[in-house]
């Protein structure tokens, strides 16, 4: 018997349309490995999943199933299963960022992309967890508790988009939707062995999702193969009069880029190691640094030229991040005030609900990160802080357009470490902060980055990450290299290095 | 620039509005010292020449036809207050005794 959750999206697409499954057969088949193996916090479970709409689900599918048979022309993914983060906001499912002050929220309405799902006919499996209004690397901020890792049950799914990653590994989901602020994206698909793309800021609609710090961030999607994540990216990507930053252009041809780079023909093509995020100055872990060189020597094979570049200002990049991020969002989460939605600790007088609700509410991270951007934000400190970050933030984008004009794509591990143990940096907030070392310059800059798998570190047998950055808006050159490098990868392993992750413990 | 003191962030904590015990500020001021010295060297290359980037992809105001759209309803607005009233937001008394 096919085990469906194994497919592609891509495949699943391919056999919905050729009558060889149906939708309902295949949301029902992830719906019964979710409850083999997500189980709870309590359980120490992967625990992806913040909610299940199962019965939701099932009625797009049989919706989909319903027209097919009827002979009514459907999108490509029609009756593909999705996850979705659930700093997206749907309506009628509850909708939390991972946070308890909105502990059994409905939203009113569906966010863009959501709206793009449904009308993509994708029926809509769930929310996925993540760090507490996506602070954090390692979805322990979670206010429902951490997910885990599918490769190592003991260790972190990265973050804050753990659940979207943790349900692909598991085989729970072949498409989940991220956010990327400095690496929520691809950082979690680094340590799971899938792929994940931050498309150009702007790229996709955030009318809807959960605002961290809103010039970083940026929705993007998440998938086992190169391909897959491009099929969504088409989804979810374009121009909505709902989101004042949305790029009025259409969305880059990337399943046609991915398709293109499948042919594993690199000639002419400029790829720059970025001398900063390489490693090579010292502390990566050796089989991060093996496997990145490794997957250098394919691109090379694949006729690409390879050459290192340098971007000096990086070495602030982290620095302005963690200015920027905690002063918008202080911004942003000052909207959390017990009065119109969320959360409400009633006390005496308006002021005293106020603080009573922001402290019972927040988790701790949310808590510094609120304090550290009242800080930079205020009298007397704004230049020094929020100032000179806006400056570094130049000096990386300079960086970038230098380094742009060498090459045609910036490489780089997508983190320093394969996924460590939970528990591990949780009081070590700086520590945390490391991790998203080589994915937050994109986010600075705004342009385009994608993590893809490159191996297994020989030491430990993780998930290791590669990953390539673009111009902005050249979101196509991503899916190009990438599905290039996947295509000679795989064909190394055998297959795709998602099939080697363990067996899980299956519930009763 | 000096560290932040626990007294700083006691003071922040109010501004934000965030009620905070004495084992919260314990807690949470030594983190947060070390990260505010961390952070403390964007100043170092941020020269005055450097123009500063508050967006990455520079965009112009973003404009639309003034005409009247559908918006919530006050009852979808209203369904998820934590209380509300004669169709209004109801929230607990605006001024402490003292005023």
């Amino acid at each position: 018997m096919t085990d469906w959750t194994r497919k592609t999206a891509a495949q699943m697409a391919d056999a919905l349309a050729a009558g060889e499954v149906t939708s309902v057969e295949l949301v029902q088949a992830h719906l019964d490995r979710i409850a083999a193996v997500d189980g709870t916090v309590e359980s120490n479970s992967v625990h992806a999943f913040l909610h299940i709409d199962a019965e939701g689900a099932l009625e797009a599918a049989r919706a989909v199933d319903a027209d097919r048979a009827a002979g009514v022309e459907l999108p490509r993914l029609a009756g593909v299963p999705i996850g979705i983060k659930d700093v997206l906001v749907t309506k009628g499912l509850p909708t939390t960022a991972g946070s308890r002050i909105l502990e059994g929220w409905i939203p009113p309405y569906d966010a863009t992309v959501t709206r793009r799902v449904r009308e993509a006919r994708m029926p809509i499996l769930g929310k996925t967890n993540m760090d507490e209004f996506a602070m954090g690397s390692s979805t322990e901020h979670s206010g429902y508790g951490p997910t885990r890792n599918p490769w190592d049950l003991d260790r972190i799914p990265g973050g804050s988009g753990g659940g979207s990653a943790a349900a692909l590994a598991a085989f729970e989901a072949p498409l989940t939707i991220g956010s990327d602020t400095g690496g929520s994206i691809r950082q979690p698909a680094s340590v799971t062995a899938t792929v994940g793309v931050k498309p150009t800021y702007g790229g996709v609609s955030r009318f809807g999702a959960i605002a961290l710090a809103s010039s970083l961030d940026q929705l993007g999607p998440c998938g086992r193969t190169v391909l897959d994540t491009a099929l969504l990216h088409e989804v979810m990507g374009g121009h909505d009069e709902m989101d004042a930053t949305s790029l009025n252009e259409p969305v880059p041809a990337v399943v046609e880029a991915a398709l293109e780079g499948a042919q594993m023909d690199l000639t002419g093509v400029k790829v720059g190691v970025v001398r900063e995020l390489s490693g090579a100055d010292g502390g990566y872990q050796a089989g991060v640094t093996q496997r990145f060189e490794e997957s250098l020597d394919k691109l090379r094979a694949m006729g690409a030229e390879v050459v290192e570049v340098s971007c000096p200002s990086f070495e602030y990049a982290l620095a302005a991040y963690y200015v920027i991020l905690p002063s918008e969002a202080s911004s942003n989460l000052a909207k959390f005030d017990s009065v119109r939605f969320g959360k409400r600790v009633e006390k005496a007088t308006v002021e005293k609900t106020m603080l009573a609700t922001r402290a019972e509410g927040f988790g701790d991270e949310v808590k510094r990160r609120i304090i550290l951007g009242t800080y930079a934000l205020s009298a007397g400190y704004y230049d020094a802080y929020y100032g000179s970050a806006q400056k570094v933030r130049t000096l990386v984008q300079r960086d970038f357009d230098a380094a742009f004009e060498q090459c045609d794509v910036l490489v780089s591990p997508t983190t320093p470490t394969t996924p460590f143990k939970i528990g591990e940096r949780i009081d070590d907030p700086l520590a945390m902060y490391l991790n998203d070392i080589a994915t937050i310059p994109a986010n600075l800059a705004g342009i385009p980055g994608m993590s893809l798998p490159s191996g297994l570190a020989p030491e430990d047998g993780l998930p290791v990450g590669f990953q390539i950055l673009a111009p902005a808006h050249e979101d196509a050159r991503l899916y190009r290299i990438g599905a290039a490098l996947e295509a000679s990868l795989t064909a190394e392993w055998g297959g795709p290095l998602s099939a080697q992750a363990p067996e899980l413990e299956v519930a009763e | 620039m000096s560290s932040l003191e626990r007294s700083d962030v006691a003071r922040l904590a109010a501004l934000a509005r965030i009620d905070m015990t004495d084992a919260d500020l314990d807690r949470l001021s030594g983190q947060l010292a070390v990260i505010v010295d961390a952070v403390a060297k964007v100043a170092e290359v941020a020269g005055e020449d450097v123009p500063a980037t508050s967006h990455p992809i520079p965009m112009a105001n973003i404009h639309r036809e003034d005409v009247v759209r559908p918006s919530f309803a006050q009852d979808d607005a209203l369904a998820a207050a934590p209380e509300a009233e004669d169709g209004r937001f109801r929230v607990p008394q605006i001024l402490g005794e003292e005023a």
